[in-house]
């Protein structure tokens, strides 16, 4: 999607009775723009005070809360995040002093948002091609069970899936969490699909007298015309499964399949209720959401300008 | 959403492809089949039995839509819900209206786009995290700001007044971009000219936004509705890190019930039911939502 900078000029003419209009304008833009620079502020400075904070000693906080630049500055919170501190150390600093293996956890989030992304968006482009170009007899049906799929919330399946899981014995592994999402999601099939079917059938022809088969078609041909809707939902789909934690709560127990959103809580749990390890919290914050923001700054423009495309075309 | 389903496209040799379909088909339909199909049958089959994990699912009949019926507790967080609901979708909804008109009447800049959409980008939990810090009643900047205007400290999330609303706004800081983004393709499809026309007839920026693009929009704003309401009634994430339903119930919203029911007292045939109940609160959303904004079509095509 090709994003139009239609700047529109103002089409009145310069005439002095106009002046008013004019200025009133002009007191709308500012306004407006006020406005928007409000909802930026708004919008950004959280992530600038867990910087600051992530960035200051527990001590320095409790004794300058409004200051706004770190107080105590040091790499103490992002030690304790990562264990790199000791027990006796982190307590000196107003840690916990429990160990949280936070490499393992990023590495867990890695493994299971990868293995989902990959797997999901391949198989589902696999599907969407047999539904938007491949011949076969009770296609729309089973293609109106995929849909009647997208009703179905997230939630109404999850625990009976947790049921399912467990008797596959699955439970805490990374398997288990990566699972229920592996194969597709309605949503992934339904959009791939609709992108299929906006492909000329003269690309395919010229390919198949050419004597290539669907197979080689579909790799060689349809995905790579696909390549932008797929990065965008691949995207889209990292992110996604970077940021479960209901599922993955339901199904890891242990830190041999915890991912970082439940790690995080886990961290939050551990601190008591009062005196709370806030400096290492934000460290540890900004450990979980920063590859998720370096993705996005990779990618944002083709992104941003394809969410209305992926929401609800 | 065009859910037309098409006839199939015309080949020139006319053969089927049956065997190819069904080998691309067949690990989507396994996992749709495994992990959706079923599981939703088997939430339905659940909700009649008394079930704890270890022994057989034994068939109780409606036992448990009788105890729900009678439970307190689970009305109690159907309403705490529905009053989070109203908020979240209320404010969020306002708010990404008037920042994707902005967006789309002031600059066309996919930077502020990518800004606007960050938080989108946090998980619920590191959303609540965060919030949880700045509006700490002690020590968090929120709370030094509304004591430096003069106020006495808010315990945004320990108050039970205070609690639904603050969790509703922090999801609202999450997801307003993304919403706004929606909004914003649904604008970027109402012509130019349109406008043009309109300032040529001398309308101002405000009568424009009531006389074009709330009109023309409507149709976008529904299905957009449609889906975060949805997404609203299904809050948990953020509920979990940062008051884990408290205090005193205050934000013990229904999904949080559910979890608590089947993972705290492993009751999983009671979780199922009220799993049930909620199903069919959001099919009956959704029905009476797409009716409702199917009659107010608009002459947009």
């Amino acid at each position: 999607m090709a994003v139009a900078t239609t700047t529109t000029p103002p089409t009145t003419t310069t005439t002095t009775g106009i002046r008013p209009v004019r200025r009133r304008i002009s007191f709308g833009r500012a306004a407006a723009w006020t406005a928007m620079g409000l909802i930026v502020l708004i919008t950004l400075l959280p992530f600038y005070w867990i910087l600051r904070t992530a960035l200051s000693s527990n001590a320095g906080l409790g004794a300058d809360p409004a200051n706004p630049l770190p107080v105590g500055l040091g790499t103490g919170g992002f030690e304790r995040a990562l264990g790199l501190q000791s027990a006796k150390e982190a307590i000196a600093q107003g840690g916990a002093g429990g160990g949280l293996d936070f490499w393992r956890y990023l590495l867990n989030s890695v493994i299971v948002s990868t293995l989902i992304t990959g797997c999901q968006i391949f198989f589902s482009a696999m599907a969407a091609y047999a539904f938007a170009r491949l011949r076969w007899r009770g296609r729309d049906k089973v293609f109106g069970l995929f849909l009647a799929g997208l009703m179905v919330p997230t939630i109404f399946t999850l625990l009976p899936n947790f049921v399912l899981v467990k008797q596959l014995h699955l439970v805490d592994t990374l398997w288990g969490i990566a699972l229920p999402s592996l194969f597709m999601t309605p949503f992934a099939v339904f959009f791939l699909r609709q992108f299929f079917m906006n492909i000329p059938l003269e690309v395919e022809e010229a390919a198949l007298l050419d004597g290539a088969g669907k197979v080689k078609i579909f790799f060689r041909v349809i995905l790579p015309m696909a390549s932008t809707p797929v990065i965008t939902l691949s995207v889209l789909t990292y992110i996604t499964s970077w940021n479960d934690y209901f599922w993955p709560l339901m199904v890891s127990y242990s830190d041999s399949s915890r991912v970082l959103t439940v790690a995080l809580a886990v961290f939050r749990a551990q601190t008591p209720a009062t005196g709370v390890d806030w400096s290492g919290l934000s460290a540890a914050t900004l450990i979980a959401a920063l590859p998720m923001l370096v993705l996005f700054a990779c990618f944002a423009r083709r992104i941003v300008s394809s969410i209305g495309f992926t929401g609800i075309k | 959403m065009t859910i037309a389903s098409s006839s199939p496209p015309s080949h020139r040799e006319g053969r089927g492809d049956g065997r190819l379909a069904a080998l691309f088909l067949a690990p989507a339909l396994l996992g749709f089949v495994v992990f959706l199909l079923y599981p939703t049958l088997r939430g339905v089959y659940l909700s009649f039995t008394r079930f704890n994990l270890l022994t057989p699912a034994e068939w109780v009949g409606l036992d448990n839509y009788v105890r729900m019926v009678h439970d307190p507790i689970f009305w109690d967080s159907l309403k705490v819900t529905v009053e989070y609901v109203v908020l979240n979708i209320g404010v969020q909804t306002v708010a990404a209206l008037a920042i994707a008109v902005l967006l789309q009447r002031l600059t066309q800049s996919a930077l502020l786009r990518g800004i606007v959409l960050t938080p989108y980008l946090m998980s619920n939990v590191v959303a609540g995290l965060v919030w949880l810090w700045i509006l700490d009643t002690q020590l968090g900047i929120g709370n030094e700001i509304v004591s430096a205007l003069g106020f006495d400290r808010i315990p945004f999330l320990a108050d039970e007044t205070w609690a639904i609303p603050t969790i509703a706004l922090i999801n609202v800081w999450r997801h307003v971009g993304y919403t706004a983004l929606l909004l914003f393709a649904g604008l970027q499809a109402i012509p130019n000219d349109v406008y043009e026309a309109a300032r040529v007839d001398g309308a101002g920026e405000w009568r424009m936004f009531w006389r074009i693009t709330m009109p023309l929009l409507r149709p976008v704003l529904a299905v957009v509705l449609i889906m975060t309401v949805i997404g609203s009634f299904q809050v948990f994430d953020t509920v979990a890190v940062t008051t884990a339903g408290g205090p005193a119930n205050a934000t013990n919203v229904l999904q949080y019930y559910i979890y608590g029911s089947a993972f705290g007292r492993f009751q999983f045939g009671y979780a199922s039911a009220m799993s049930v109940a909620l199903l069919v609160v959001l099919s009956a959303i959704t029905v009476l939502q797409y009716r409702l904004t199917r009659a107010g079509r608009t002459d947009l095509g």
